[in-house]
């Protein structure tokens, strides 16, 4: 374990030149829980923004959400239709109002394929980049990103498996030690 | 909203402090708004970036572009604006360039 993860941020007593700078900046963390395609996005997306700010950002990554940093899996999320009442056949640029996609349909080899493209579709035509390039600018712009230890020894998988940008594995206490103070968001 | 003074010039802002006329802003205002933001001195890379919104932003309404579009606009990477801009460069930038902050989300 990293002692710089830890050290709490020293306060000097006396403000010198500039006192601003030696106040503790505003935090933001992450805890990503969930690995479909869209569920990779909110992080992403507020992670970013608060980056723009000036916000200190840290993303904990835990069980189906380590998918996002998986080498593997990171460009392979996807989006399923079955039992998902928020997807419209509309997205589809039909215009059926609040009819959904019929679960019987959902379960059709290859339609969780074509619903995954139909939002890769959708996320690009915002101008928002796939999850790897995505992650990256974060990780540029200085997030510092973490894989949940019970949820690595669970599925098996050590830091090798992960994307450049991961520091390191550590556990739910770590997390909270490294957020003292921070604002949390749980997706 | 409210006028300031910055570098012997008369300029509208809005209360954070962004320029509201684009027109208004001159390259001795944006070596001060720098500075007030931490950077001492606009080096040829900070102007790059800063030019580039400011042509941009003719498009976008008075706005900054955001910092995806200036990465992609500029061939800045995105470690090195944060490098040139620290802490919270969407907002530095516009401000230094005299825009609006960027409305875009990424």
């Amino acid at each position: 374990m990293d002692a710089t993860l830890t050290a709490p941020v020293q306060i000097p007593d006396v403000a010198v030149e500039a006192p601003k700078a030696e106040e503790k900046n505003r935090h933001v963390a992450f805890i990503c829980s969930k690995g479909t395609l869209d569920m990779a996005y909110p992080a992403l997306v507020m992670g970013w923004a608060a980056l723009g700010n000036g916000i200190d950002v840290t993303i904990f990554f835990t069980f189906w959400g380590m998918d996002i940093i998986n080498k593997a899996r990171i460009d392979h999320l996807e989006l399923a239709p079955v039992a998902n009442t928020s997807m419209k056949m509309s997205m589809m640029g039909v215009n059926t109002g609040n009819m959904g996609i019929p679960n019987a349909l959902g379960v059709i080899p290859g339609m969780t394929a074509f619903a995954t493209n139909l939002m890769k579709k959708k996320i690009a035509e915002v101008g928002a980049p796939p999850v790897r390039e995505y992650l990256q600018m974060l990780v540029d712009g200085g997030a510092k990103l973490y894989a949940c230890k019970m949820s690595v020894d669970m599925m098996g998988l050590s830091m090798d498996d992960f994307v450049e940008g991961v520091e390191a594995v550590v556990t739910a206490s770590d997390f909270m030690d490294m957020t003292e103070g921070a604002q949390i968001i749980f997706i | 909203m409210g006028t300031r003074t910055i570098a012997g010039v008369t300029v509208q802002v809005n209360d954070e402090g962004f320029l509201t006329n684009p027109a208004e802003w001159n390259k001795s205002i944006a070596a001060e708004i720098a500075k007030e933001e931490g950077i001492a001195t606009l080096s040829d890379a900070h102007w790059k970036v800063i030019d580039y919104c400011r042509g941009e932003a003719n498009k976008l309404g008075g706005k900054s572009p955001t910092l995806r579009q200036i990465t992609v606009g500029t061939g800045v990477q995105t470690k090195e604006l944060f490098g040139l801009f620290p802490k919270g460069p969407a907002k530095k930038v516009a401000r230094i360039a005299g825009l609006g902050k960027p409305e875009g989300c990424v």
